[in-house]
């Protein structure tokens, strides 16, 4: 039974065999990153709401017959948590390789390249080639912002954008359309970006995108560096004093 | 309405019948329909009239009578007797057989095992009412469970009587009723809701529309006796709207009952009191997974999220939220109403009470039936179904839908109950049962149903969105002749990826039709891949130069 979000108590449980304190209030991935274990993960970003997304962050519990996402499943008492069994290696490296595999996502070629999250991830997991068929739809690029360019051909559909533009920036530009395989971040209800009349122009989407997506203009291959400092400056700034 | 005015409706609505010399009554269901009821009924009260026998006939338009395959389907209660394949222009010569010999018209044969082995319960009104009309429900039992529950029982002993029942959730995953009403009764929030999931879209399955068109308030009696025991006042029925006789007969349902006080405020005099509303949905499958389907409701897209929280603890505006399927809720008032040993007594040690399946796919007798849990497939197919047309030879019954799995001639005498069916790689699922024949190829069968996976798929988690699709293009391969062991190896692989680590059941559920086939057929997708044959002559192979499928 799910602990409410009030209830605080101070649990232990185990780590990768390691036996740790947490709070009831916090999550596995809080308490994995406390403890210096780094459990990959692309949808999660600190200071945004969770959505259990991308599934990079499945850990093994003793007990429960199914993979739970670290980024939302809180801590109880006596939880033996696996994160990084040859299992979950393997399932990690897929879900990159699906990525990879999903969109046009060439590095040489890209303004990220050496500076995204999806390349780092793809060395963390030890994917060294895509096996799957490639599905690599030719999708159009907006640039019609005065700013910034979207290019949804190297989107991995994490939604951060859209998050920290409703969570953070409170205009809620981006949003999804479509479903499956097609479905696609767009801004308003899928007008260009730069028609938009909600965006604020404040860039915070850019900042945290994982990928090349999107991009400030006039930057060239590899120029492309994300700036968060901001995002858990804010949070803390914006959070209740106890 | 108290119990006294229930009865003497129930009476008068009884009597007026019984004062009726001829009734007649048409199937109206979707099958039936499709098949010309609507312009039947018609014709025949417009035969009737210039006949002058407006007074004596009286055609009464019904539920689903059960063998669609003979559609549209037409019972004469005088003489007692069914007849099937009455299309419009035979409108005379049924009126014709009301006084003399019928001829020209099939008479239904009501002797058969087709409706001799089944055992309705969840279907007992469906034939007999007109749902629009209330009375004619309160007429056969309708309302008297909740009557009673409101007036001699307590919200802890619903939810013991549910419980001891031992019914299973009827939407596929068969989770135990009884501990998700008393799950959410002991959950504390300001307010709670119950929740119908009318979302039914496996291919081939119509079960729960059946029930949501013929008998309405079966429903919506449910829900309220469901609100009661967990100490819910508000409620909604979640519709797809593919469904538009169902909505509209339910729309019309929730105002004759609120009229006549049975769902509304103070309910039969009672402090207890409960409201409905109607949702629509808008074309998304995934929408009857419940985290979607709250999302849905709530009017954000409908996409699932991570359990827990349940919806139990946190469902609609976070609170407290029971969610039942359409089957399980038109369980209730029977259970109440003959008791809950009565009902726990069917079927078998696990499974008690009663499934309704949609028989489709290459069967004789094409239908909805309802069967006793523990009935083996082998009765269903062969004694009830009457086995498969024009000399074909059984294959594999599929069940479960695109979560379920293909299952093979060697398990047809297995019993069909929960544990049974997902022993053999399947799943009880919604009550879809596509029958196929040897003219079926089971890659064709897999690939289509992980097309349905994929767009349906909600795009959020990477292994459902991405991993359908790329199921899909290797089953594709497959299909035309292109793959090689590698891409057969490949799938494998990922029907285990994608079912570990999918977010949620639709995703989780996916790979089961290509592994199930995988399982019982291989030797199919091994000639597909290395001898670049289709058996069954369905896949068209193309990319394989200079060799043609078998006929």
């Amino acid at each position: 039974m799910p602990e409410t979000l009030t209830s605080s108590e101070v649990v232990t449980l185990t780590i990768n065999g390691q036996e740790v304190s947490a709070r009831t209030d916090e999550t596995i991935m809080e308490v994995a990153e406390e403890q210096g274990i780094r459990i990959p993960a692309l949808c999660h970003i600190s200071g945004l709401s969770d959505i259990g997304a991308c599934r990079l962050c499945v850990v093994e519990i003793q007990g429960s017959p199914k993979l739970q996402p670290a980024c939302v499943t809180r801590v109880s008492e006596g939880m033996t948590v696996s994160t990084h069994t040859d299992r979950l290696r393997a399932h990690r490296r897929t879900i990159v390789e699906m990525l990879f595999a999903e969109r046009n996502h060439v590095c040489s070629v890209c303004v990220s390249n050496g500076h995204c999250d999806l390349q780092n991830l793809a060395v963390e997991c030890g994917m060294q080639e895509v096996t799957l068929p490639y599905l690599a739809p030719k999708l159009q690029v907006d640039a019609s912002h005065k700013r910034f360019v979207m290019d949804p051909n190297r989107c991995v559909m994490c939604t951060r954008c859209v998050r920290v533009c409703d969570e953070i920036e409170g205009a809620h530009t981006w949003d999804i359309m479509g479903r499956g395989v097609d479905s696609r971040v767009i801004t308003d209800l899928g007008k260009p970006w730069g028609e938009s009349d909600t965006c604020t122009s404040c860039g915070k989407c850019v900042q945290v995108c994982p990928t090349g997506a999107l991009f400030e203009k006039g930057v060239s291959v590899a120029e492309m560096t994300k700036r968060r400092q901001f995002l858990p400056y804010l949070k803390t700034m914006r959070e209740v004093p106890k | 309405m108290n119990l006294d005015e229930l009865e003497s409706t129930a009476a008068r609505e009884r009597e007026q019948c019984a004062g009726q010399k001829c009734r007649l009554r048409v199937c109206t269901g979707t099958g039936c329909a499709s098949a010309g009821s609507d312009r039947l009924t018609e014709a025949l009260r417009q035969r009737a009239k210039e006949r002058g026998l407006e007074g004596e006939v009286t055609v009464t338009e019904v539920g689903c009578l059960g063998l669609c395959a003979e559609g549209p389907l037409v019972k004469v209660d005088a003489t007692d007797t069914l007849y099937q394949n009455v299309t419009p222009n035979l409108a005379d010569n049924v009126l014709d057989s009301l006084t003399g010999e019928a001829a020209g018209i099939t008479v239904c044969n009501e002797k058969q095992p087709f409706f001799t082995r089944q055992n309705r319960v969840v279907l007992e009104n469906a034939g007999y009412i007109e749902s629009d009309r209330i009375e004619s429900y309160i007429a056969r039992d309708g309302y008297r469970a909740l009557l009673h529950v409101l007036a001699e029982m307590s919200p802890a002993d619903v939810v013991a009587a549910i419980t001891q029942s031992g019914l299973r959730g009827r939407g596929g995953a068969g989770y135990p009723t009884g501990l998700k009403w008393s799950t959410v009764a002991k959950a504390t929030g300001p307010r709670k809701y119950v929740v119908c999931n009318g979302d039914e879209g496996d291919p081939g399955a119509f079960m729960d529309r059946s029930v949501m068109e013929d008998d309405p308030h079966r429903v919506l009696e449910g829900m309220a006796i469901a609100a009661y025991a967990v100490g819910a006042n508000h409620g909604y029925i979640y519709v797809r709207a593919e469904y538009p006789r169902a909505i509209k007969r339910l729309k019309t349902a929730i105002s004759r009952a609120e009229r006549q006080g049975l769902l509304g405020s103070s309910i039969a005099g009672t402090s207890f009191s409960f409201t409905i509303d109607l949702r629509v949905g808008a074309g998304a499958f995934v929408c009857g997974e419940e985290t979607a389907l709250i999302a849905s409701v709530q009017g954000n897209r409908g996409t699932p999220r991570p359990r827990p929280p349940y919806p139990a603890m946190s469902g609609l505006w976070g609170c407290p939220t029971l969610i039942n399927n359409v089957e399980t809720l038109g369980s209730i008032a029977p259970i109440i109403r003959c008791g809950a040993p009565w009902y726990a007594g069917i079927g078998t040690e696990k499974s008690h009470g009663t499934k309704v399946f949609c028989l489709t796919g290459a069967i004789k007798n094409t239908g909805l039936i309802e069967v006793p849990m523990g009935i083996t497939l082998r009765e269903i197919v062969f004694d009830i179904g009457g086995g498969i047309p024009n000399g074909g030879t059984f294959k594999a019954v599929q069940t479960g839908g695109p979560s379920g799995g293909c299952i093979p001639e060697k398990y047809l005498d297995m019993p069909v109950d929960y544990e049974s069916l997902r022993e053999v790689g399947s799943i009880m699922g919604s009550g879809g049962m596509i029958v196929m024949d040897q003219t079926s190829c089971m890659v064709d069968v897999a690939r289509f149903f992980m097309e349905f996976c994929m767009s349906e798929s909600c795009g959020k988690c990477i292994p459902c969105r991405v991993g359908t699709a790329e199921m899909y293009k290797l089953l594709t391969r497959i299909a035309t002749g292109e793959a090689n062991m590698n891409d057969l190896a490949k799938l494998e692989e990922l029907c285990e990826m994608v079912r570990e680590t999918s977010l949620c059941g639709l995703g989780q559920s996916a790979p089961n039709p290509v592994i199930s086939t995988l399982r019982y057929f291989r030797d199919e997708y091994l000639a597909h891949v290395n001898e670049g044959v289709c058996p069954a002559g369905v896949c068209p192979m193309n990319a394989r130069k200079g060799v043609t499928t078998h006929a």
